[in-house]
């Protein structure tokens, strides 16, 4: 029997299984950590940084920082929370994320982020607004890159859990890019039953499933009365937590 | 107190479709509170064209697609002390703002006059004529964003943003305190 590690997040003992990262201790403990690349059943990458915390003052992605012993993480404060407001605008600024068109919107997990950390005012970053294909050559898939964070879940699963490797990053810096292992994706073994094409895999409004649109009327989408993360708080002391951090200022 | 200072409001909708002017509407019979609180100026509420005197509050619907939007949104920018701008148009371009995925090409504004008016299979235009007529104001290369081209103070997101948002915005705006909106109220879409 191992023993598990304790340690604290935001002052608050969370214990861990030996081999967890802080992001499955927290998680378990019913402390929700923001992530956007990371989700439950998929090998964590550590890629979009939104679930940055401090550990020891240092920061670190907590999807893939191992827990340790005695050591102390903060999670929920001004800093870090000003951090990821800056990372979760960015991505809105670095694609085309019209959500009043796209079928993802009330479900889709960058926008709950934006509301959980209570983005609405105006930011210094531009609009780049880039040129992105859709690729609907599929009879059940659409593909519509303009909504792709670069998140890699689908990645994972189609290589992890499908056995195909559909998608794969392609390009460097802001070039890179979700690909598809073929010409366009009818030309690869895309399938509808594909675990990288289930609706839970793309936070986004990327990867949409042909026929499905819009198919929860507004006030019945999975965000639009819970914030993201309430599944993990459940009713403890999260919702007053939550509460707190929403109304901490904008920087 | 109410009467020494009636805080006075102005409206535009530049290129945006009227929906959040119509979710003002939304706000039902409480559209008679704030007729009690407030009075409008330049406002297509009331078609007042221009500015009769200084406001305290601008709201502005839509982003700039055209000439006319820009000389309308600095306008509202230097008449007013607070601008707000409403909705997805205003805060990142909105609908119109698609038209921006095709201004990487040589010649971008071509190419979106020829979809509209001469290749679009939609289309009945035997003339193949674009519309240029010296009244129409001229359209810019892409749609810009409010804050591309002024200063706002505040952004209320949404598409439309629904009538409590912009009611409990506007009470917050005018008792000069800030807006404590629940989350629900705050939407994208």
């Amino acid at each position: 029997m191992n023993t598990p590690i304790r340690f604290q997040i935001d002052g608050v003992e969370v214990l861990a299984e030996p081999g967890q990262s802080i992001m499955q201790a927290a998680d378990a403990a019913g402390i929700y950590i923001p992530r956007l690349c990371d989700v439950e059943g998929l090998e964590p990458q550590g890629s979009c940084r939104v679930c940055t915390v401090k550990v020891n003052g240092r920061t670190a992605a907590a999807c893939t920082q191992p827990a340790a012993a005695d050591i102390e993480v903060e999670n929920d404060t001004l800093e870090l929370t000003n951090y990821r407001r800056d990372l979760v605008r960015m991505l809105f600024h670095e694609g085309n994320h019209l959500c009043p068109i796209c079928e993802a919107s009330g479900r889709c997990e960058l926008q709950a982020m934006g509301y959980r950390l209570g983005i609405s005012q105006p930011t210094k970053y531009p609009y780049l607004q880039p040129a992105r294909p859709v690729d609907a050559s599929h009879p059940d898939i659409v593909l519509d890159t303009n909504r792709c964070i670069r998140c890699g879940r689908c990645i994972r699963a189609s290589r992890d859990i499908d056995g195909k490797s559909v998608f794969g990053y392609v390009g460097r810096g802001i070039d890179k890019k979700v690909g598809v292992n073929g010409d366009n994706l009818l030309a690869t073994d895309a399938s509808i039953d594909d675990c990288a094409i289930a609706l839970e895999t793309c936070p986004v409004g990327c990867i949409i499933q042909k026929g499905m649109g819009f198919y929860k009327p507004i006030g019945e989408r999975s965000f639009d009365h819970q914030p993201i993360g309430s599944n993990i708080e459940g009713n403890r002391s999260g919702a007053a937590h939550r509460e707190e951090t929403w109304r901490q200022g904008e920087e | 107190m109410a009467e020494q200072h009636k805080k006075r409001i102005a409206t535009a909708s530049l290129a945006g479709c009227f929906g959040c002017h119509m979710s003002l509407l939304d706000i039902d019979e409480r559209i008679l509170d704030l007729i009690e609180l407030v009075e409008f100026d330049r406002s297509p509420l009331n078609d007042l064209k221009r500015f009769t005197r200084r406001c305290d509050i601008g709201l502005i619907e839509g982003g700039c697609c055209n000439e006319e939007n820009v000389h309308t949104l600095r306008d509202f920018r230097s008449n007013c002390d607070v601008l707000v701008a409403i909705g997805q148009c205003a805060v990142m371009g909105g609908l119109p703002v698609m038209r921006n995925a095709i201004m990487h090409s040589d010649d971008p504004l071509k190419e979106c006059f020829d979809e509209a008016y001469i290749d679009s299979p939609y289309l009945y235009n035997p003339s193949h004529q674009i519309p240029n007529d010296p009244a129409l104001p001229l359209i810019l290369d892409k749609v810009y964003t409010c804050v591309d081209v002024v200063r706002v103070d505040y952004q209320i997101p949404g598409c439309p943003p629904s009538g409590d948002t912009l009611w409990q915005t506007l009470v917050a705006l005018i008792n000069n305190r800030p807006a404590d909106l629940p989350y629900e109220l705050i939407k994208y879409d």
